[in-house]
């Protein structure tokens, strides 16, 4: 892969997908091989939102190449608070740093990042936008489990808001997945994933109960429906415990379902599925140092 | 002449020089106005049929604007909500110039984005961005798509 800026899904193609996913593989056996693989790299990280895994995952991958980080901060110690828009913000650390990690609360924001700036943007998700490095791993968890040819993939939860959905349907595409989105009907994809799905010409199918494809399903992606997003607590109740899963729901899956889930988790997953074979979701968040590192190296 | 023209003139007056826009989809004569950024504040001196017959349309709008011929930007955005639309430059009375709108790839710094949570809304130093789609058009940053009502997201500064 060799990109400027990785801003959304859509513009990996199954070739560069799979190249940073064969690259993660080597990290990933041997992280330490690779220690010195870019010693005067230094990576902006620049958090507009919590994060945990994003943040500590990128953090990691560019020490274990090597390299070294720097930190914006919390949005309330930064100059972010004082007024400064992010076009001036990411101009500034662009001077500091060879590459940028951007998360932020608004969409687009990754976008218009890279058009300020001259060092390589990564898109560590942008509201309800995209999450793509996310994908990779989510791909690179899949591929492990499953492989990436011939996948059912279901896809459950907040698909409006969730932009690790977004970015994994997109990507999907170029595998040829079928893909199965549960959800309630308030939280449908929204049209312009759907748009992007259409023209693709992937094979989608919407339901609003995972029993309807759940005997099918060679993956189980689950995402937190996000309370927060509910205008009424009332209808937020009314969804919620529908879309969560357990061991003796995951009773009439295949042997081998892969389940899936970016986290954090709230309970969409109950615990007791953590001790099931299908149970991947800290496997997959484990992925996210090589993956992450395999981006990195093909971006400085 | 084509369409119900002659019934056309008969409502509307002549003008000396300026612009003819025909065949708008009735009822977006108004929006039209509002791209021309055309309130009546101006002292422009404009005439408007609105919902008249058309054997094209079924109904159309007409507008004519005195003394103003329009910006390469102004029918990109007119484009999108009369994608039909003829321009008639008028000169001395006579038509020197009859155009058709045709819509552009990509249209900048005239819509609004209606998503709150974009980025193109949140006072950063970038003009809105939207490509055109065959049935709408969608945000260049946060990729909304939208079909209905386009003519709302004018962007009135």
């Amino acid at each position: 892969m060799r990109h400027d800026h990785l801003i959304g899904a859509k513009q990996l193609s199954r070739a560069d997908i799979e190249a940073v996913l064969d690259r993660a593989a080597d990290f990933d056996a041997d992280p330490a091989a690779f220690a010195d693989a870019h010693p005067d790299a230094l990576l902006g990280l620049c958090f507009f939102e919590p994060s945990t895994r994003t943040k500590m995952s990128f953090d990691t991958a560019i020490k274990r190449l090597g390299g070294d980080s720097v930190d914006m901060g919390p949005v309330e110690s930064s100059s972010v608070k004082k007024g400064e828009s992010l076009a001036d913000t990411m101009r500034v650390i662009a001077g500091y740093t060879d590459a940028i990690v951007l998360r932020h609360p608004s969409e687009g924001a990754a976008k218009l990042a890279a058009d300020f700036v001259d060092v390589p943007v990564i898109n560590a998700g942008d509201g309800a936008g995209q999450h793509p490095s996310q994908t990779l791993l989510d791909l690179y968890t899949m591929r492990e489990a499953s492989g990436l040819d011939d996948l059912t993939v279901g896809i459950m939860g907040d698909l409006k808001y969730g932009r690790t959905v977004h970015s994994l349907a997109e990507a999907l595409t170029t595998f040829d997945a079928r893909m199965h989105f549960v959800s309630p009907e308030s939280l449908r994809l929204p049209r312009n994933v759907r748009f992007d799905l259409h023209e693709s010409g992937a094979v989608v199918k919407e339901h609003t109960d995972l029993d309807a494809v759940l005997a099918d399903l060679d993956v189980l992606y689950v995402t937190r429906i996000q309370r927060e997003r509910f205008p009424d607590e009332n209808e937020y109740r009314a969804v919620a415990g529908e879309y969560r899963i357990d061991a003796e729901l995951l009773a009439d899956a295949r042997d081998d379902l892969t389940v899936m889930h970016p986290l954090p988790r709230v309970d969409e997953i109950a615990p007791d599925v953590d001790r099931t074979d299908h149970a991947h979701y800290f496997e997959q968040a484990h992925n996210g140092v090589p993956v992450r590192m395999a981006l990195l190296d093909s971006m400085l | 002449m084509t369409d119900s023209d002659t019934d056309t003139e008969l409502r509307v007056s002549k003008i000396e020089n300026g612009t003819v826009i025909d065949h708008i989809p009735g009822g977006q004569a108004l929006n039209v106005l509002a791209i021309l950024d055309i309130d009546g504040s101006g002292g422009e001196e404009v005439s408007v049929g609105m919902n008249v017959p058309s054997n094209r349309l079924g109904r159309k709008d007409v507008v004519k604007v005195e003394d103003r011929e329009l910006s390469g930007a102004e029918v990109d955005v007119l484009s999108l909500i009369a994608p039909h639309a003829t321009i008639n430059i008028v000169r001395d009375y006579a038509v020197s110039e009859k155009l058709r709108v045709s819509r552009p790839e990509r249209v900048v710094g005239v819509l609004s984005c209606p998503n709150a949570n974009c980025i193109s809304t949140a006072g950063e130093p970038v003009d809105s961005t939207f490509d055109v789609l065959d049935d709408g058009v969608r945000c260049g940053y946060c990729d909304t798509i939208v079909r209905e009502d386009i003519a709302a997201l004018i962007d009135p500064a």
